[in-house]
């Protein structure tokens, strides 16, 4: 059970990409979004797409960091029946014909301590998940679930963001695992796009912190911007992009046409090819 | 008593929030990375803010001379009579009214605006953020704002901006910009998660000036140690017009700072008792159909704390109901959910059919028309007044005034103005 982390499934693939020389690309889509036939289709192609490690985020209510596209992938995922149960259940499926590639999920704490922290864990665990990014969990907050995670195997990837300074940098890199995750912008999702002179400048000085890739996201959009930012980093996160792609895919009515999600995995091409060049 | 529960009952009960920012297991700072260095500067800076006496002297002066403090205690002879017209003999408690609602802005919310903004000022912040609901503490923020030559931008629910066009107008009149919130509900807690978005968005520049006791440490305790005036008048006001404590308190409970205010003071003296007044909407046994986060909801994590919350099984945060837009809030502020664990302050409800006879009554019988939130806590004074022998001192807090309200109340007597 308590396996080194560095066996595990992102630590194996963050490996294996710096043997390649090259960048992660970690493609973002929401369960359930907007149904969940959908959701699991996009999420079962794209690792043929090219997608290296893969997010999925939990639907929430009130998802605080989340620019407007986010959110209504979340409203529409909430529609369509999302719970924490049934996401875990989509890796469950997912599992039984990718055993490589590393899924994280992203969402905030309070569908987690409602189905219950430990619960949560093994559950989890079980299912194949290999990461948390539990937004509204800071170090500070962090002992009703990162010490359980860690222990059974889930890496607790955090979120680094400009405004993180010089004095809180540690704090936050030795509570991480797996990966970091950069936030780009000072922002919400989807709403601004990164600076590259910014990432540049921003990324040596997590790397002076920490041994653990590095990931940016927030603010990344295009081919362009993934393959610059997995070229200064380690990885590029695209999430706000592909959503965006898959709502104007939609019907009048917000549902999926059949060309919806050969769409988002052409995009996910794209992004892939750009990370690869 | 068990052991373990004597270890559970603090020596007292003004000793919170500890340095992580709980009371006891709530509050807390859950918030984005992103967030935490700002929420962190605002800690820093209150705490030498509240070391520093001109602080609180420039505080003092603003609320003497610009909003009027202190606000006068009032006995309410009528309300005591019309209770001890219901009550047997010799009994039907004595109602005063802390009356907040003669502050300028007409409501609580400006004591700890202006705290906030002079922290802002200190800060070097250059514009300020609110979130509002009912519009009060938007008023109270583009008030200060106006006061203190700051940009402004308040965040309302766009169903909140429909049902609350007096006060989105007051606020234009004041200069500020309001920001009609379509995302989510469209509710004030859709408001409260679009100022935090866009606090993190213009990090450099701005300060989110909170309204209630709720949001990540330091916010429950800063706007707790503003309001707390409240209380602080009332013990010395109550020594004047009865040579004693009062023997129970009872406020609104919203998201709950005009409570906490009154409360606060009295936390140590286990004379006096407590009353907080849920919105009880349609009834808290519908589901969704009040706003009573305590006796109604279950603990969970939602804007910045862990707090009771209106959830479904799956920790989805439910939309509450209240007459009161005031009152129509998920969640509570983290300390009332430890005051509530304790069993040191009573949470009870009041619906929305009770706090509109209230608000009828007070109109009538004191020549006051109350905000619909200090109605809720009008209309459990009703209920327990005739009940308490004539010699209990009961002390209400009227937080606002209704004429924010009439509308409201016009629509649901069905009188079209």
């Amino acid at each position: 059970m308590n396996q080194p982390r560095s066996q595990g499934r992102i630590a194996a693939r963050f490996a294996a990409l710096k043997a390649e020389g090259r960048g992660a690309l970690i493609p973002f889509l929401e369960a359930y979004d907007p149904d969940p036939a959908t959701s699991m289709a996009i999420l079962r192609g794209m690792p043929g797409a090219g997608a290296d490690l893969i997010e999925i985020g939990v639907p929430f209510t009130d998802p605080m960091a989340d620019g407007p596209i986010i959110q209504l992938a979340g409203q529409r995922g909430l529609k369509a029946g999302a719970t924490l149960a049934g996401t875990l259940a989509m890796v469950r499926d997912f599992r039984a014909e990718d055993d490589a590639t590393p899924v994280i999920l992203m969402g905030y704490l309070n569908p987690i301590l409602s189905y219950g922290a430990e619960r949560f864990i093994t559950d989890a665990a079980a299912s194949g998940v290999d990461g948390l990014i539990v937004v509204d969990m800071p170090p500070e907050e962090a002992e009703v679930l990162a010490p359980g995670a860690m222990a059974a195997g889930l890496d607790i990837i955090r979120l680094v963001a400009p405004t993180t300074d010089e004095a809180r940098l540690p704090l936050v890199l030795n509570a991480s695992s797996g990966f970091v995750y950069y936030v780009a912008i000072t922002g919400i999702t989807g709403t601004r796009s990164a600076d590259p002179e910014a990432l540049r400048a921003a990324i040596p000085r997590i790397r002076a912190h920490t041994d653990l890739p590095i990931a940016i996201g927030f603010g990344v959009r295009t081919p362009e911007q993934a393959g610059f930012a997995a070229k200064v980093a380690d990885g590029a996160v695209v999430a706000s992009a592909l959503i965006d792609t898959l709502a104007k895919s939609l019907d009048e009515q917000g549902r999926a046409k059949p060309d919806s999600v050969r769409k988002v995995l052409d995009q996910v091409r794209e992004l892939a090819a750009a990370v690869r060049g | 008593m068990s052991p373990l529960n004597q270890l559970l009952k603090p020596n007292t009960y003004k000793s919170g929030p500890d340095a992580a920012g709980r009371f006891g297991g709530f509050g807390g700072r859950y918030v984005a990375e992103t967030l935490m260095p700002l929420i962190l500067e605002v800690e820093a800076a209150y705490a030498k803010a509240k070391a520093d006496p001109t602080f609180d002297e420039e505080w003092r002066r603003l609320l003497k001379d610009y909003v009027g403090r202190p606000s006068p205690l009032w006995f309410a002879e009528r309300v005591t009579e019309h209770g001890r017209a219901k009550a047997e003999p010799g009994k039907g408690a004595k109602v005063y009214f802390k009356r907040d609602e003669l502050n300028h802005t007409g409501a609580h919310k400006i004591n700890a605006v202006l705290g906030q903004i002079l922290l802002a000022k200190r800060m070097g912040k250059k514009r300020i953020i609110a979130e509002t609901g009912a519009g009060q503490h938007g008023v109270a923020t583009a008030t200060a704002c106006a006061l203190f030559n700051l940009p402004c931008t308040v965040f309302m629910g766009a169903t909140d901006v429909e049902r609350q066009q007096p006060n989105v107008f007051r606020m234009k009149l004041l200069g500020a910009e309001v920001v009609a919130v379509t995302s989510g509900a469209a509710t004030l807690k859709d408001a409260m998660n679009e100022a935090l978005r866009h606090w993190v968005a213009n990090v450099e520049d701005t300060y989110y000036c909170i309204g209630t006791v709720a949001g990540p440490h330091p916010y429950p305790m800063m706007v707790r140690d503003f309001q707390s005036i409240i209380g602080a008048e009332t013990r010395t006001q109550m020594q004047e017009a009865e040579g004693r404590l009062p023997d129970l308190l009872v406020a609104a409970i919203g998201g709950g700072s005009n409570a906490m205010g009154l409360f606060y003071p009295f936390l140590d003296d286990p004379s006096v008792q407590m009353h907080g007044v849920e919105a009880g909407g349609h009834g808290i046994e519908t589901v969704t159909g009040h706003a009573a986060s305590l006796t109604g909801g279950r603990p969970g994590v939602l804007h910045g704390n862990r707090t009771y919350l209106l959830q479904d099984e799956f920790g989805q945060i439910l939309e509450g109901h209240s007459i009161s837009a005031g009152l129509d809030y998920p969640g509570v502020g983290p300390e009332h959910a430890w005051l509530h664990e304790l069993g040191r302050v009573q949470y009870v409800n009041a619906t929305d059919k009770e706090a509109l006879e209230a608000f009828q009554l007070c109109s009538r019988l004191e020549g006051i028309i109350p905000a619909l939130e200090p109605a809720h806590a009008l209309a459990h004074v009703l209920k327990v007044a005739p009940t308490l022998p004539a010699e209990t001192l009961i002390v209400m807090n009227m937080c606002g005034r209704g004429d924010k309200d009439i509308f409201t109340v016009a629509g649901h007597l069905g009188v079209k103005l």
